[in-house]
């Protein structure tokens, strides 16, 4: 299991991390950031599996992908 | 707990100019991360071009330099004649490299300067305002183009840099790679370091061009311009490796 961490105010909101991501734990928010775009969001409904597929494609590099101890993913997702 | 993909540092913590969806703020992520893996970024020399990336200094976290238009190979020459233990590799987009300073592109991989050249082609004239570039494909619209490039008005054909230098014996690697998905971005990041390390062990003039989006010219959206690239650019510039020692 793994975390994602987005730096929601540098993203442009391309979407090119949502089309990406091959679980569709990515969509964008309903929200504006401080540049009035809407930016990526996880989506608490589905499970990140660690691919880093959106920290690839991601142009402002705005995203980290953190890999879970098995401890810590049990205290994340109870 | 454990980090997979962190933002390398290289790379600056600093918000980048760049359209959304640009190809450029990728291939900084990784050019900024082959310079960490190869450990070189206290001996690494850049020289930015240019164009969109004309302030790529403002977002790498070692040595830049900046050089007139098309210039950039040549200031990149005197760098690495200077300090020949210096990692010198330039950055330049199409109309940068393939037009106006093709001359000096060719003269130094001619001359087999031991220097690594990242070409971007996004086969237009981004900064500028979309005119057609040497690189941009048959039947496609750009502002001095609206009806499409058509060769038989005189506006020519797309020029393949890459299989032109190949030819040149003083050229020891070229390989073309495109941007447009996660498989083949790795596959750049890989071309890029072989690149790198053929410059640190001095065989010759190494150059990796990279198919890159520009959405707000080709006036699609982000993910539009990936596919582009697959369905279009890829008929004309097929990624591989052109030439290898």
């Amino acid at each position: 299991m793994a975390k994602i961490k987005i730096n929601t105010d540098q993203c442009k909101g391309c979407r090119l991390c949502i089309h990406f991501c091959p679980v569709h734990h990515l969509r964008i928010s309903e929200e504006m950031n401080n540049k009035g775009v809407l930016y990526a969001c996880t989506d608490p409904h589905t499970r990140c599996i660690g691919c880093g597929y959106c920290y690839l494609v991601c142009p402002e590099s705005c995203i980290e992908v953190h890999l879970l101890e098995p401890s810590e993913t049990k205290k994340t997702h109870t | 707990m454990s980090t997979q993909y962190l933002r390398p540092s290289s790379l600056r913590h600093r918000e980048t100019h760049y359209c959304p969806g640009c190809g450029h703020g990728i291939l900084h992520r990784i050019v900024s991360e082959v310079i960490d893996e190869l450990d070189i970024r206290r001996t690494t020399a850049a020289v930015a071009p240019v164009g969109c990336a004309v302030v790529a200094y403002n977002y790498w976290n070692f040595d830049c330099s900046e050089a007139a238009h098309g210039r950039a190979l040549a200031v990149a020459t005197g760098i690495k004649r200077v300090s020949p233990d210096l990692c010198v590799f330039t950055y330049q987009g199409d109309g940068d490299l393939a037009s106006i300073g093709l001359a000096e592109t060719v003269h130094a991989a001619n001359r087999g300067e031991r220097l690594t050249c990242i070409f971007v082609n996004n086969a237009c004239y981004g900064m500028t305002g979309g005119q057609m570039a040497p690189t941009s494909l048959i039947g496609q619209k750009t502002a001095t183009t609206p009806c499409g490039r058509t060769p038989d008005t005189g506006e020519g054909w797309p020029l393949k840099i890459s299989d032109l230098l190949a030819q040149l014996p003083g050229v020891c690697f070229v390989a073309r790679c495109a941007l447009s998905s996660p498989k083949e971005i790795q596959d750049t990041a890989r071309q890029i370091k072989t690149a790198f390390q053929h410059q640190l062990d001095k065989r010759g003039f190494s150059l990796v061009e990279v198919l890159s989006p520009c959405p707000t010219i080709w006036q699609k959206n982000p993910v539009e311009a990936m596919a582009w690239i697959d369905t279009e650019m890829k008929k004309v510039f097929p990624p591989g490796i052109l030439k290898t020692p």
